[in-house]
């Protein structure tokens, strides 16, 4: 029989120690309330550093969330944080950005938010080149309600309203960004911590809608039921199994079991923006005085 | 930069004059989906908005137009959207949150008869109701109903305003009839008073989002960016708007957020009293049933009935002091509205049997035919000797 071991205590020196990144964290907020192995502390810590790099304060960016695990992100970050319906973070959003045209507006949900209940504001969103940066943290199910399928769970994959395996057929997240408009598509894994963070940083850099997708272990949930193991198997699961394809075409990027996890920028192309276009086809050509809300035109 | 206020005299209908009111108000965004009979709101201020530095924006659906107009509020300008029946129900999620999250912009609905798709293009007051209890939860309500093109105007900047007073998304409950009604509409800039955002008194780490005021009103509402780092969640929440799920938290909240309306009644509530003094019979109604009922009452005091008329320009919060104190000397009140009885039921729920309460129901489609108000009249006042 091993030893008992007992709990390290922290050594002193590390007390007064702050994390770096505390400026942007509610700390009086955490512990947070996401499960031990699961991605979506990964994806803040990235997101946190994302924005120290670019040197990004709550004066430049804001985060709106909707409902569920990954919806609960917003109220972590120390930024004007909105936490709004089920679903509808961007339709929320799109009214935020259109009248904040020199900030960037941030989205951060999850896969059943984003695209089940909430897929139509994301293509219209996407369509209309609308200035924010989403961020889809993809677990392949609803986490929060107790592990039912979602739009995103692979076939065959169990939920608890998948007790059979799952028969519907699943998004290709960057398929269908890529497709709806977005002008920088990119999807890693949260094991991929680096990589990550600097997609992040090429998010938010472009203006218009661009879009990461980070696929997280559910290590309570999706991959107790689907027999993957804790958050490190998981992780290591996809360790095994990604394979970088930056400008590959996103149709052929589905996850799935036995699958390779293709991962990688695949868009990467500016195009005007709904204010850009707004203010050349509306303000200029019918020469009304420029708002003060309006950003300058870049040339 | 082109004009807010179009000053001077107008030949325009109702939909068109509450684009107008908003953009007198100070409406920088419009987020909206096209339906009939509110289209011509959208088209109006799609022309407009764009003239003084605002953006019109059209939505997917009319779930995402209530959305945006709360981002857009809390971008720091005012916001509004508009629709009607179907679109009504679809917004019925997103005012909850504009409700819970104490959001000021305003929601016009152009009523059409109901349910479901029900007649497009026809009268219908189905939605007051809806309007009071139409999404989840318990929540106060400010209801304004225009009877005229030129009060559609006036009552959509009166919204703005409430809204900012009270921080809450505010209704405008017009109709078909009253939206593609063309009448005179004067604009007259020295009688319009418009409210603006308060900002908060207090430096960013002392500000509470949610602090009551004595009025139980949150005090200023920082903008995006303003430095204040927000949080803003529909769940139940403190007064720093962060999330606290117990009976504690929404025992303060949920109370306040109907209290603070029911508190401030008497500074919200506008009525319309007209020959009440003498009447023993009072219609109570609203919207394009007050000009209906206009004509009721001039063709029963043609007749010698003593009638007045009571005419909600708030609806909610329901006026019940005023009614109250009628039903202590009248025989009775005629309630006419185009929905199946509606209204009546708070009239009847305030008089408590201390009087008759009649209601002249209407399914919907056109307007009431006067003479069948007038009916009702004389059977109250043959009930009462």
């Amino acid at each position: 029989m091993p030893a008992k071991t007992q709990p390290t205590p922290a050594p002193e020196v590390l007390q007064d120690v702050k994390h770096p990144m505390e400026k942007y964290l509610r700390m009086d907020r955490l512990p947070h309330i996401w499960c031990s192995g699961c991605g979506l502390g990964t994806t803040l810590s990235c997101f946190t550093y994302a924005l120290d790099e670019l040197d990004l304060t709550d004066a430049d960016v804001g985060v709106v969330s909707g409902i569920g695990c990954t919806g609960r992100a917003a109220g972590y970050l120390n930024l004007d944080s909105y936490h709004t319906t089920h679903g509808r973070a961007i339709a929320f959003a799109t009214g935020l950005a259109v009248s904040s045209p020199d900030k960037k507006v941030v989205v951060i949900s999850g896969d059943g938010d984003l695209f089940a209940i909430g897929g139509n504001h994301f293509i219209h969103a996407a369509r209309r080149n609308v200035n924010m940066t989403v961020f889809c943290v993809n677990n392949f199910n609803y986490g929060m309600t107790g592990g039912q399928f979602g739009p995103t769970t692979p076939i065959g994959q169990r939920g608890t309203t998948a007790p059979y395996g799952n028969f519907e057929n699943p998004f290709n997240l960057p398929y269908l960004a890529a497709s709806s408009g977005a002008v920088y598509v990119a999807r890693w894994t949260s094991l991929d911590a680096r990589r990550v963070k600097e997609a992040m940083i090429e998010a938010l850099q472009r203006p218009g809608f661009s879009f990461v997708e980070i696929v997280s272990p559910c290590p309570t949930n999706y991959g107790r039921r689907n027999r993957i193991g804790d958050g490190l198997d998981e992780l290591r699961y996809y360790q095994e199994h990604t394979v970088i394809k930056h400008g590959s075409d996103p149709k052929h990027a589905d996850l799935g079991p036995g699958r390779e996890i293709v991962v990688g920028t695949f868009v990467d192309q500016p195009q005007p923006t709904y204010l850009d276009l707004y203010q050349e086809l509306v303000v200029e050509k019918n020469k009304f005085e420029k708002p003060k809300n309006l950003p300058a035109k870049e040339s | 930069m082109g004009k807010r206020i179009l000053e001077g005299t107008h030949f325009m209908n109702g939909d068109e004059a509450c684009a107008e009111g908003a953009v007198a108000a100070g409406c920088s965004l419009f987020a909206g989906y096209p339906i009939t009979p509110q289209s011509e709101i959208a088209e109006r201020i799609s022309v407009r908005l764009p003239q003084v530095g605002g953006v019109f924006i059209q939505m997917e659906d009319e779930i995402s137009s209530m959305a945006a107009t709360l981002g857009g509020a809390w971008s720091g300008v005012k916001a509004m959207t508009a629709t009607s029946g179907p679109g009504f129900s679809l917004m019925m999620e997103n005012l909850g949150l504009g409700m819970m999250t104490e959001t000021p912009c305003v929601l016009i609905n152009i009523q059409r008869g109901g349910p479901s798709t029900g007649l497009p293009t026809l009268v219908g007051q189905g939605d007051m109701m809806q309007a009071r209890w139409g999404s989840h939860g318990d929540y106060g309500v400010i209801a304004l109903a225009p009877q005229s093109p030129q009060e559609s105007f006036e009552l959509t900047i009166e919204a703005f305003n409430l809204s900012e007073i009270y921080r809450l998304p505010v209704l405008v409950m017009s109709d078909e009839v009253v939206g593609h009604m063309y009448e005179r509409v004067d604009i007259d800039p020295d009688k319009i008073k418009i409210v603006e955002r308060k900002k908060p008194s207090l430096p960013p780490g002392e500000f509470l989002l949610y602090k009551p005021g004595e009025n139980l009103v949150p005090e200023g509402m920082p903008a995006f960016g303003d430095g204040y780092k927000v949080h803003v969640t529909g769940l139940t929440h403190d007064e720093r708007g962060y999330p606290v799920i117990n009976a504690e938290a929404q025992l303060e909240h949920a109370v306040r957020i109907k209290e603070k309306i029911y508190h401030n009644i008497d500074d919200i509530v506008r009525v319309e009293e007209l020959a009440t003094e003498d009447a023993e019979v009072i219609i109570v109604t609203y919207g394009i049933s007050a000009r209906t009922a206009f004509g009721a009452l001039n063709m029963a005091r043609d007749k010698g009935l003593k009638v007045g008329m009571l005419r909600l320009i708030t609806v909610w919060p329901f006026p019940e002091a005023i009614i109250k104190k009628m039903a202590e000397r009248v025989a009775g009140f005629v309630v006419p509205e185009i929905n199946l009885g509606q209204i009546v039921l708070e009239v009847e729920r305030t008089v408590c049997g201390a009087a008759q309460v009649r209601s002249v129901p209407h399914p919907g489609g056109e307007i009431h035919d006067p003479a069948v108000i007038v009916q009702a009249i004389e059977e109250v006042l043959a009930n009462a000797s």
